[in-house]
């Protein structure tokens, strides 16, 4: 079981408020990932539940019972660090025992659990190896399995691909993701990458200067993002944000439209503009599209095979029904 | 550096430096083992003769020598052993975060620059004597008998003199040491369930172990040769109990007025050296492998 309520949570330095006091439901089993710019105080709200941290304010229940004034230890609660965290002094297999060891659990049950988990996560060639004879990838996954074998109510996980290559990053995402299948229990993932937070979360929690923006599904927050900033934050490349009188025409101090929405035309369309840089992916290409009036730069994609170029002149066409509108707040209409 | 060439030229360019370090060792050696095999006494100057190994044969024999010995390894031991217990102790605290750490930090360090004669002076006549020192005083004041530390306990008092020399280079390694272990490897630990003093033990030790290594080797060194402290305090007494293998050679070359014998004496002690150097290496020197 891994229930996690914070109520009125808080968290203050000195007189800074880091956290303002904020509420959060995490049902068992959940993926919940934590995104927002860095400095934004997702992993210090991570080290306020796993006990880090001490909160200025209020209660985190894990399982409708209080916890707030628990050790990390007693928490029940697993975690992985972005520096992976592990003993340099210790085998892989010494690592993956240190918590059992601590819990003082027998050793033929410490053994099986090891084997379980270095099977699992391909790491049986690796049990006697130091973490310094380890690639990123394989430190990763001792610190995976170093938070397995505990059996945790709920994993966290801080930043834990940051250190690695773009192409580990991929695979490790689908393993951690994997891994949440097979395991079912709540994990709750912090990272600046939104890229990470849309492919493995169940739920999303975007931060932004502490304060929680909107709280919901990849989806729902791709769809109905509640404000400026998730409208920003969410999804790659970033929605076009407009404002002045292509927003007045909509009713609205801001408008917003993700770059797949707007159709490219050589002939018409609605706004016009030239088109800067070009980027051709393959699969897609995506115009930064200058002189338009709107912005900068609008951000545009269109097909892969699309056969325009550099200074060529082309017309814009937004999905009427896909655009958002803030009003002055940066609130959504 | 990789062509033959270059690599040439580097031997050549440092050969003059290599060689003269090499000099400076083997000629004041050379010479030690010569005058170690002479009959030669300051005061009968030009009745140098051939010994063979008859000083050796004195020396060994000589009722002093066994008991240096063994004052040479205590001291070492003991100075070892409250340096690096004291220094952990000592660097654990300097880790903490409290107002005036840059002063504590200095004051800790201060020791380490009183030259050995004037801490030794310092002790002996201000701290240990039994009349005057700070310790008598205290004793007197809880109504006991003031004890007198270089009568009584010779060889204790100047390992703690030495100690007190040497706990700040202990605590300023080991505390370089510590700052350099990763935080979050204390707090994986914290989470995985490791109260305080295991954190320590399973953690914070082994992280500090090339640290303690380092210490104990560059300490040795030090220590196999204290002098000062002891012409200060004791001048080896009383009798032989505080009479190591450097202070047997002062009083047989220079107070015996024997070069013959005293350098026979330096000989023994280099052997000595270099046997505790090999135990030591055994034993530590696979922590200092990266």
């Amino acid at each position: 079981m891994g229930r996690i309520t914070l109520e009125g949570v808080a968290k203050r330095f000195g007189d800074v408020e880091v956290i303002p006091p904020l509420n959060l439901d995490i049902e068992d089993g959940e993926f919940v990932v934590f995104v927002g710019p860095s400095g934004c105080g997702k992993s210090t709200l991570l080290r306020l539940i796993a006990g880090l941290e001490d909160v200025s304010d209020g209660r985190i229940l894990i399982d409708g019972s209080d916890a707030t004034p628990l050790s990390p230890a007693r928490r029940g609660l697993a975690m992985v660090f972005q520096s992976y965290a592990l003993y340099p002094h210790m085998s892989v297999r010494k690592n993956i025992a240190f918590p059992m060891r601590m819990a003082g659990i027998d050793e033929t049950e410490q053994k099986r659990r090891i084997d379980n988990a270095a099977k699992a996560l391909n790491l049986t060639d690796y049990l006697d190896r130091r973490p310094g004879q380890l690639s990123g990838g394989q430190r990763q996954r001792v610190a995976i399995g170093r938070a397995i074998v505990r059996e945790p109510s709920a994993f966290l996980f801080d930043e834990p691909l940051s250190n690695l290559d773009a192409a580990l990053r991929v695979g490790m995402r689908l393993e951690i993701s994997e891994l949440h299948n097979r395991l079912k229990t709540t994990m709750i993932y912090v990272t600046h990458d939104q890229v990470e937070a849309m492919t493995m979360a169940d739920k999303i929690v975007v931060l932004h200067a502490g304060r929680i923006e909107q709280v919901g599904s990849p989806l729902e927050l791709y769809r109905n993002p509640r404000n400026v900033f998730v409208a920003g934050f969410i999804g790659s490349p970033r929605m076009n944000l407009f404002t002045g009188a292509a927003a007045a025409e909509y009713g609205a101090e801001t408008i917003g439209v993700r770059p797949e929405h707007i159709g490219v035309s050589a002939e018409n369309g609605k706004w016009k503009g030239r088109i800067g840089v070009s980027e051709h992916l393959g699969s897609d290409t995506f115009f930064y599209v200058e002189d338009t009036g709107l912005a900068e730069a609008v951000t545009v994609r269109a097909d892969g095979e699309v056969a325009l170029r550099h200074g060529d002149t082309v017309w814009l066409t937004p999905a009427e029904d896909k655009i958002h509108r803030f009003d002055a707040n940066g609130d959504r209409i | 550096m990789a062509t033959k060439a270059s690599k040439t030229a580097a031997r050549l360019m440092i050969s003059p430096a290599v060689i003269l370090l090499l000099m400076w060792m083997i000629v004041p050696l050379a010479m030690t083992v010569y005058f170690s095999l002479l009959r030669y006494n300051l005061l009968m100057p030009g009745m140098e003769s051939w010994a063979g190994f008859e000083n050796y044969q004195y020396f060994f024999s000589d009722p002093a020598f066994t008991s240096a010995l063994v004052n040479t390894l205590l001291l070492v031991g003991g100075v070892l052993f409250v340096s690096v217990v004291g220094g952990v102790l000592i660097a654990l605290l300097l880790d903490q975060d409290f107002w005036g750490q840059g002063i504590v930090r200095l004051l800790v360090l201060a020791p380490f620059f009183v030259m050995p004669t004037v801490s030794a002076l310092v002790w002996k006549n201000m701290f240990m004597n039994p009349v005057n020192g700070i310790f008598a005083w205290l004793f007197k004041s809880v109504g006991l008998q003031p004890f007198d530390f270089l009568t009584a306990a010779p060889l204790m008092s100047i390992i703690g003199i030495v100690s007190w020399q040497w706990l700040p280079f202990a605590s300023l390694i080991l505390l370089t040491a510590m700052q350099s272990l990763d935080s979050e490897q204390l707090e994986a630990a914290e989470m995985d369930g490791a109260p305080p003093l295991k954190r320590f033990w399973f953690i914070i030790l082994p992280h500090l172990s090339r640290a303690i290594t380092v210490v104990i080797l560059i300490e040795t060194i030090f220590l196999l040769s204290v002098f000062a402290e002891i012409l200060v305090t004791t001048n080896g007494g009383p009798g032989t109990a505080t009479t190591n293998l450097t202070f047997l050679v002062y009083v047989q070359s220079l107070l015996q007025f024997d070069v013959g014998l005293g350098s026979a004496g330096g000989v023994v002690a280099i052997i000595l050296a270099n046997i505790v150097a090999i135990f030591l290496m055994r034993m530590i020197g696979k922590n200092l492998d990266a």
